[in-house]
């Protein structure tokens, strides 16, 4: 095991952490495929832990163990995977018709690279020439089943069905920003690796990296359960919406702003955050002097949605980076922003003690 | 200069019937020119500047090509029914949606307002054909206009100060700055062509031959274009009152980069103010110029001008005299094209 | 020619768009200049490069025109951290969502296309694709510095690196025309060393896919006898209908129409037989959407012929192209002119 001072030094995001989240976000994790994002989690905390689990589905799980008594187990969950496609019939030379896994807005996908199978092979999905589309094809959205993946001709069946594709994006900085495929949550995978790395000693960490999270935060659900935890963080990253209107009115569905920290999620449609971890998240944040905000409360879930219903019953909140565009081939987020979370989720842990859980709900 | 201005405006000169515009413009700019002619398709074609040998681009000056149109959009009689109503249909991009309760000039004088058919419901969108011209007779026999003659808007011009609303401001301000500025040019390198155009607002039908006969090294057009600064407009940058605008693209026209360049090169220099202009619909005089012979290099200074069109388009007084600051500044001096 | 595929990859690394063709027109005259005895661009950016022929002056000449323009977009105006856009050329809005882009402003830029959520839409675009219009690029800099870097009239072109497919496939935006300008290059190199009695001249046309600006006026200055445009046509590909698409690796399409001089056409059917290069017939019933439409109008009129590249997904940033099919098409056109007698022209009719 791995013992140097820095595991109690607060943990900060700089070159080697994006160097980090541009190799997560260039490796590809299409729900039930996460394979190479799991290799490059383990590898990396290969010399901070004493045990790596592995679980039936494929969550990796690291326990590291704090000091003193009185000690919560808590749990920080960031899933690894991301929405992409699935090959489905070999149309034979090089044509493939696929699917999409997790949510996915069809009107992404025209015109665009991919990279097939842990190979990453190049392929296409093309579109129709402008120059031959009726005006009616115009004005509709394209529909999945009349899209292909194009390997080229030629290309002697080098992949097969069942094997995975997701959008050929590299990574990038953007000025203050980073733009990847994917952000949404190789973010959160980033965030906690750096917390196993650096975790605080008054608490047992016990980070889950989960899979399935796009089809139905399955692997939070089983991560949960066999962890068994007081209570738990989700770190993952959220829709920004904060484009300007069409008509220069104001934007109130932003659902989160770039640049303004932090997103503490209160309530979604299959969970509502625990309100101690929210007070005990904005006291932090307070204190710590770290900007955060609140995400609009509704729409989609995240691993919380399974995880506060296993055994009897899990406190638990997600914080999230935001990020735009994300289930598309770019998404963007505010370095800022993570430095802030990463922050904001360390200082949460170091502070936390059982007092936190026995106040008023 | 404001009366100017509104001389021009208020005289009738649909496409093809310049005639009487030209003959206003003429006697403007006549005594402000070395050379003036008249050409096969009514253009009006003025020199200022010495002769040069037909060589392009020998020595300091060019030979420049810089045009606006006369004509303005109109409408052209198709039938007088029995009880004296013309029917009609455009010359130009007339809008339906201003015709109804509009007043119309005929070229030989008769006046008459629009009417429309009462089948057409308070929200329809009625179309031309369902629309009258009532000269205010009552049978075919008395109707003091026939089958092919050809009517504009009749609308007064409105001096609000830093704003001027008429109808025709497309492109009687693009002429009003041309002929200022052969006023305000003391000495020029060049051989300057001042071409006051027919017809553009029905394909760019004078402009072709124009700068065909000319033969220039490069070509200006002068025209108005449109806002995006009125209540819900289109998304467009150009602003009325933040200057001149340089057009960048047309719906027909890519403008000569170097020509772009020359010209914010020019207006920074002189701390003009100035902006630019990307139109999705529409196009100018310059575009027919840029085609002509084997290409000739093409732009265009744009007149903010709201409600294009319309029997009201206006615009602001500042961006008109910085236009003709602007266009002083290029033609009196060497142009280097970057 | 060994190295066509590196050439065209390098046609396709740089930007050039309509009416702005400067970066692909340097590259192209590098690569044209040892291969030809005259090169100068003309007042509309065309690049014009002579062969010249050894026939008793004046010779007849032929053109053979490429568009080396791309299609692409321009920013119209800024919100706040977002750029609006407009097209160059024929831009399908549909693919755009997602679209990696540069930014041509005071420096370059790296942009994404993006389309704002539905309730940031007006109400009649709340459904369907994103009209172009309503979409934004977002470069992930602050509105200070966007603005400070950026204004209306700047270029935006796609940023999709080239990419090779298994075997002899090309991916790449702007494979429509540069291909056609590929095959020019290639033609020229097989051209070294050979005698011929016409001029040729080889054109890289600027702002054909706006108005074909260059092709119209280099057609007028050149007045060549007759014209060739080589561009790209369509080929089958999944979405595409059969009876408007070509095969792909099976060689150029010869096109027959009222665009075209039916003995030119007959000239190249025949020489394809004659050399064994596989060939389909592109029946063009109207306007070939190319240069020859242009060019056969020019001046006095010019006798043209279109010569197509079949390519996939054509005004995507993922068109897709077989480089034997360029290779092929620059073969065709080398034998065409070296075949060139000085009565050639002599020996058509019309009523064949």
């Amino acid at each position: 095991m791995h013992t140097t001072n820095e595991s109690n030094q607060t943990p900060q995001v700089g070159a080697g952490q994006t160097s980090l989240l541009e190799r997560l976000c260039n490796a590809s994790a299409v729900s039930g495929d996460e394979h190479e994002v799991r290799q490059i989690v383990i590898q990396e905390l290969q010399p901070y832990a004493q045990a790596i689990k592995i679980d039936s589905l494929g969550n990796v799980l690291v326990t590291r163990e704090g000091r003193g008594t009185n000690r919560l187990r808590v749990m920080v969950a960031a899933h690894m995977d991301e929405a992409g496609f699935i090959l489905t019939n070999d149309e034979d030379d090089g044509i493939y018709r696929f699917e999409v896994v997790g949510g996915m807005d069809v009107r992404f996908l025209l015109g665009k690279l991919v990279w097939v199978g842990r190979s990453h092979t190049p392929g296409v999905i093309g579109a129709k020439p402008v120059h031959l589309l009726t005006s009616e094809e115009k004005k509709k959205t394209i529909t999945l089943d009349s899209l292909r993946i194009d390997l080229g001709p030629g290309n002697g069946n080098q992949s097969k069905i069942g094997e995975r594709a997701v959008f050929a994006t590299p990574f990038i900085h953007l000025g203050n920003s980073l733009r990847a495929r994917a952000l949404d949550n190789r973010l959160g995978v980033a965030t906690l690796i750096e917390l196993v790395k650096h975790p605080p000693d008054n608490i047992d960490l016990l980070a889950a990296f989960t899979v399935q999270e796009e089809v139905g935060t399955r692997g939070a659900s089983i991560a949960g359960y066999s962890l068994n935890p007081d209570l738990a963080f989700v770190l993952d990253c959220t829709s920004a919406y904060d484009l300007p209107a069409w008509d220069d009115s104001e934007n109130s569905q932003y659902n989160t702003q770039l640049g303004a920290g932090p997103a503490i999620h209160i309530a979604h449609k299959p969970s509502l955050s625990d309100p101690r971890l929210v007070r005990h998240l904005e006291q932090t944040a307070k204190v710590e002097n770290i900007p955060y905000q609140i995400r609009q409360p509704g729409s989609v879930s995240t691993d919380t949605g399974t995880i506060h219903k296993q055994r009897s019953g899990i406190p638990s909140v997600t914080v999230s980076v935001p990020g735009r565009y994300l289930h598309s081939p770019a998404s963007l987020c505010r370095l800022s922003d993570w430095q802030f979370t990463l922050a904001l989720i360390h200082a949460a842990l170091a502070r936390l003690t059982p007092q936190v859980l026995a106040t008023e709900r | 200069m404001k009366q100017l201005i509104q001389k021009l405006v208020e005289i009738p000169g649909p496409s093809g019937y310049e005639t009487q515009i030209r003959a206003a413009i003429r006697a403007e700019v006549q005594p402000l020119a070395d050379e003036v002619y008249v050409d096969a398709l009514g253009n009006l074609i003025t020199r200022k500047g010495k002769l040069r040998s037909g060589q392009h681009n020998s020595g300091e000056g060019q030979r420049i090509m810089i045009a606006a149109h006369m004509d303005e959009i109109g409408l052209m009689v198709t039938h007088i029914d029995e009880n004296g109503f013309a029917r009609f249909t455009n010359l130009g991009g007339m809008r339906t949606r201003s015709l109804p309760g509009s007043r119309v000039r005929f070229v030989n004088g008769p006046i008459g307002v629009i009417g429309l058919e009462r089948t057409i419901g308070t929200n329809d969108h009625p179309t031309m054909t369902q629309m009258f011209i009532d000269l205010g007779v009552t049978d075919r026999g008395s109707c003091p206009v026939r089958v092919g003659d050809v009517a504009c808007f009749e609308r007064q011009f409105l001096d609000m100060g830093n704003r001027l609303i008429a109808k025709a401001m497309d492109d009687r301000i693009g002429i009003y700055v041309l002929i200022e500025t052969m006023r305000k040019i003391n000495s020029t390198p060049h051989e300057l062509y001042f071409v006051f155009t027919t017809q553009e607002e029905v394909g760019l039908r004078g402009a072709a031959p124009a700068a065909f006969s000319i033969d220039p090294d490069l070509g200006l057009a002068v025209d108005v274009t449109s806002t995006g600064d009125t209540p819900k407009d289109k998304k467009m940058e150009t602003t009325l009152g933040k200057g001149p605008a340089i057009k960048i693209r047309d719906s027909k026209m890519l403008s000569d980069p170097r020509i772009v360049d020359w010209i914010v090169r020019t207006a920074e220099k002189s701390k003009l103010p100035h902006q630019f202009e990307i139109l999705e619909g529409g196009t100018t005089d310059a575009s027919a110029i840029q085609l002509t012979r084997a290409g000739i290099p093409s732009g265009c200074i744009s007149i903010p001008c709201r409600y294009i069109h319309s029997p009201s388009e206006m615009v602001d007084l500042h961006d008109v005299q910085n236009a003709i600051e602007l266009l002083t500044q290029l033609l009196s001096e060497k142009v280097i094209l970057q | 020619m060994n190295d066509l595929i590196p050439h065209l990859k390098a046609l396709i690394s740089v930007p050039g768009l309509s009416g702005y063709e400067a970066p692909v027109r340097t590259l192209i005259e590098e690569a044209w200049r040892p291969l030809t005895d005259e090169i100068s661009t003309s007042r509309l950016g065309s690049l014009h490069a002579l062969r010249r022929g050894t026939g008793p002056d004046p010779r007849p000449s032929l053109l053979l025109a490429a568009h080396m323009d791309a299609i692409g977009l321009i920013v119209t105006g800024l919100s706040g951290e977002f750029l609006h856009i407009t097209e160059v050329g024929g831009v399908d809005a549909r693919v755009l969502p997602g679209q990696l882009v540069t930014i041509h402003g005071r420096q370059e830029l790296s942009g994404v296309i993006v389309q704002p959520p539905s309730h940031l839409l007006p109400p009649n675009n709340r459904q369907g694709p994103v009209l172009l219009e309503n979409l934004l690029i977002d470069t992930g800099l602050d509105a200070e510095e966007l603005a400070r870097l950026v204004r209306p009239g700047d270029l935006v072109s796609f940023a999709q690196s080239p990419i090779e497919l298994y075997g002899d496939m090309l991916v790449g935006h702007t494979l429509d025309d540069r291909a056609g300008v590929a095959a020019l290059t290639y033609c020229l190199s097989a051209l070294q060393g050979r005698q011929l009695d016409w001029d040729i001249w080889f054109v890289a046309t600027s702002q054909e896919e706006e108005n074909f600006a260059g092709a119209i006026t280099s057609g007028y200055q050149l007045r060549p006898s007759l014209a060739i445009a080589i561009d790209v046509t369509f080929a089958s590909a999944p979405g595409s209908p059969a009876h408007e698409t070509f095969p792909m690796g099976k060689g150029p399409t010869l096109g027959w129409g009222p665009n075209i001089h039916p003995s030119l056409y007959l000239a190249f059917k025949n020489l394809a037989e004659r050399l064994e290069i596989s060939y389909k017939t592109q029946v063009i019933p109207r306007h070939s959407g190319t240069d020859a439409y242009a060019l056969q109008i020019a001046a006095e009129g010019v006798p043209t012929m279109v010569i197509g590249i079949p390519l996939r997904y054509m005004h995507t940033p993922v068109e897709m192209i077989s480089s034997k099919d360029v290779v092929r098409t620059g073969r065709l056109l080398a034998e065409f002119a070296a075949s060139l007698e000085l009565d050639f022209l002599e020996t058509w009719s019309w009523d064949e």
